[in-house]
């Protein structure tokens, strides 16, 4: 883009501090980041860091390692990483491999502001309606059970909440209507024509979605798995309400909550809490890498 | 795709929306247990309750304190969108307009907290609060909101700023408009959709946003979202009709939000604009 500074030459010994920073891109309109680079900086990079720090000054003495140590020694502790992915990657899985084919559906529909909007509802309905609802509906006496039981397909209710497929279910209903907003606006960003030409040469169905869609929507894919995986790797209100937050579904989140908050030992908080971001960053930098061994480039066919 | 006209064809249509006809089914389900359940006078063993009462939501009302949490809601809402409007919408446009050394590293800055796990910065950024004496108040609520929802803002608005052509400003340069001039009276109005439809997802957002604001309320100040958690949490305490009406009433107002929001905006065009962004 073309950002040449409209202001009037000064003379140019006076101004040359100022012309050569605007010749570099800063002027009166670069500083406009200014405010919000200050703000993030304070109340983000600030906190992170100082959250860093704290975690290296163990509240009950020791090393500075102390708490890092205590964490990876103790099984009940460091288990809530695993806990936590073995719950976050397959619901994040899940979400995308469900949204993919119903969005590839939906781009050809034409009341497709409805079927979006349906879908959307869950983002208004906040964890704890879902996690009321969910006791209600998937309860030993909801109506999901009793269905079941009136058309004989089970005998004894199935157990749903509070317990690990309560947390599972409630990550899919709250995570799906994002994961598929997001697939498909990546979906119809791709050119049906280049889709058209494929069929055309005679390429079948599966074929077409292997070698056309999934090279265009890799990347696409990427980042909503990454957007998708931060909620789903995150949960914590969910996981105590319909999960057995002493249990199967202790994530590292709660672990994170119990030192900082009913400990009260933020030194400790803030160590678990900085393992999951880098947790985190670990994934997201592994999605992201294997995205990039994919095709990159215009999805929009001739015209990008 | 799959549009074929062959059996493989039509099972494999079926079967999506076979898909999404159990999921629509299942959350009316959910919601509908619940709405009932708020309306119900007692609900044990049996279809339907046993009888109908609105009185669950006057006690929600009168037992919760629910005005004053559905006050502390809205003022946190309305700061969070004053104060992300106030510091996010230059900050896109000088993104949008400016090329600069240091500019990816900006960039990283404003993701990081998209990427980050909120329980990851907000146990730190609740004790750095606690220490300025803002732990427990509607300021550090207020400012915990505002964290994440100023990169939000950037990112939405950027490729809409992207759209207007440049050359609208660079007239407006040529007639003498100075920066606050040309933001003020030129860009302003131009990007008015964008700017309300970033705002209206940032309420959304913020009335939905559970983890920093758990981390940095006191009693006095949770926003109903938290609230609800601890009447869940404290469960036994309070009857569960009267959990649910109160989640009813978070579930409208969330959803009037989102209603307006979509009015202003389709949010997969957002996606699909900032999909083009990046390609730069």
């Amino acid at each position: 883009m073309d950002t040449i500074p409209l202001i009037a030459p000064a003379t140019p010994d006076r101004d040359s501090l100022k012309r050569r920073l605007e010749r570099a891109g800063f002027d009166a309109i670069t500083l406009l980041l200014l405010p919000a680079v200050l703000f993030v900086v304070v109340l983000f990079v600030y906190p992170a860091l100082y959250g860093f720090w704290l975690s290296l000054h163990p509240m009950n003495g020791g090393g500075w390692l102390a708490n890092y140590i205590a964490f990876f020694s103790d099984p009940y502790v460091y288990g809530t990483i695993i806990t936590t992915l073995e719950l976050a990657v397959p619901v994040t899985l899940v979400n995308l491999a469900l949204s993919v084919p119903i969005a590839l559906r939906v781009r050809h529909m034409r009341h497709q502001r409805l079927l979006t909007t349906l879908l959307v509802i869950p983002v208004t309905l906040g964890t704890v309606l879902t996690a009321q609802g969910m006791l209600n509906y998937f309860g030993p006496l909801g109506w999901f059970n009793r269905v079941l039981m009136s058309l004989h397909l089970i005998h004894m209710p199935v157990r749903l909440v509070h317990n690990f497929t309560g947390v599972f279910l409630s990550q899919i209903i709250g995570g799906f209507p994002f994961c598929f907003m997001l697939v498909l606006s990546y979906v119809t960003g791709i050119d049906p024509s280049l889709e058209n030409a494929a069929a055309m040469l005679g390429a079948r169905a599966a074929q077409r979605f292997r070698h056309i869609i999934l090279p265009l929507l890799a990347a696409g894919l990427a980042i909503t798995f990454c957007l998708a995986f931060v909620q789903a790797f995150s949960v914590f209100p969910s996981a105590v309400l319909v999960g057995a937050p002493s249990g199967p579904t202790r994530v590292i989140a709660i672990a994170a909550f119990h030192a900082a908050y009913e400990e009260y030992d933020y030194s400790m908080g803030s160590a678990i809490a900085i393992i999951m971001g880098f947790v985190q960053i670990i994934v997201v930098a592994l999605v992201m890498w294997i995205s990039s061994l994919f095709y990159r480039g215009p999805a929009g066919g001739g015209k990008g | 795709m799959f549009a074929t006209s062959d059996i493989g064809g039509k099972l494999w249509r079926i079967g999506v929306w076979a898909v999404v006809g159990f999921f629509l089914l299942n959350l009316a389900g959910i919601i509908a247990s619940v709405v009932v359940d708020s309306l119900g006078t007692s609900w044990f063993g049996t279809w339907l309750p046993d009888g109908f009462t609105t009185h669950w939501y006057s006690d929600a009302w009168s037992g919760f304190q629910l005005g004053g949490v559905l006050q502390v809601t809205l003022e946190v809402a309305g700061a969070v969108i004053l104060g992300s409007a106030i510091l996010g919408v230059p900050a896109a446009y000088a993104l949008a307009r400016r090329e600069f050394p240091g500019k990816k590293l900006v960039m990283l800055l404003f993701v990081l907290p998209l990427i980050i796990p909120p329980f990851t910065y907000g146990i730190p950024l609740a004790s750095v609060l606690y220490q300025f004496g803002l732990g427990g108040t509607l300021t550090g609520v207020i400012l915990a909101n505002l964290m994440p929802s100023v990169p939000f803002v950037i990112f939405i608005l950027v490729p809409f700023i992207e759209q207007i052509d440049p050359r609208v400003e660079a007239a407006a340069r040529v007639f003498g408009a100075g920066t606050w001039d040309l933001f003020r009276r030129v860009m302003v109005p131009l990007l008015m959709p964008g700017i309300l439809a970033a705002l209206v997802l940032v309420l959304v957002r913020t009335i939905g946003l559970f983890e920093l604001t758990f981390l940095t309320a006191g009693p006095d100040n949770q926003t109903l979202v938290v609230a609800l958690y601890y009447s869940v949490f404290a469960a036994g305490i309070r009857a569960t009709q009267s959990i649910d009406s109160m989640a009813v009433i978070y579930m409208v107002t969330s959803l009037i939000c989102l209603i307006v929001a979509l009015r202003f905006v389709d949010p997969t065009q957002i996606v699909g604009r900032a999909k083009k962004a990046e390609a730069h």
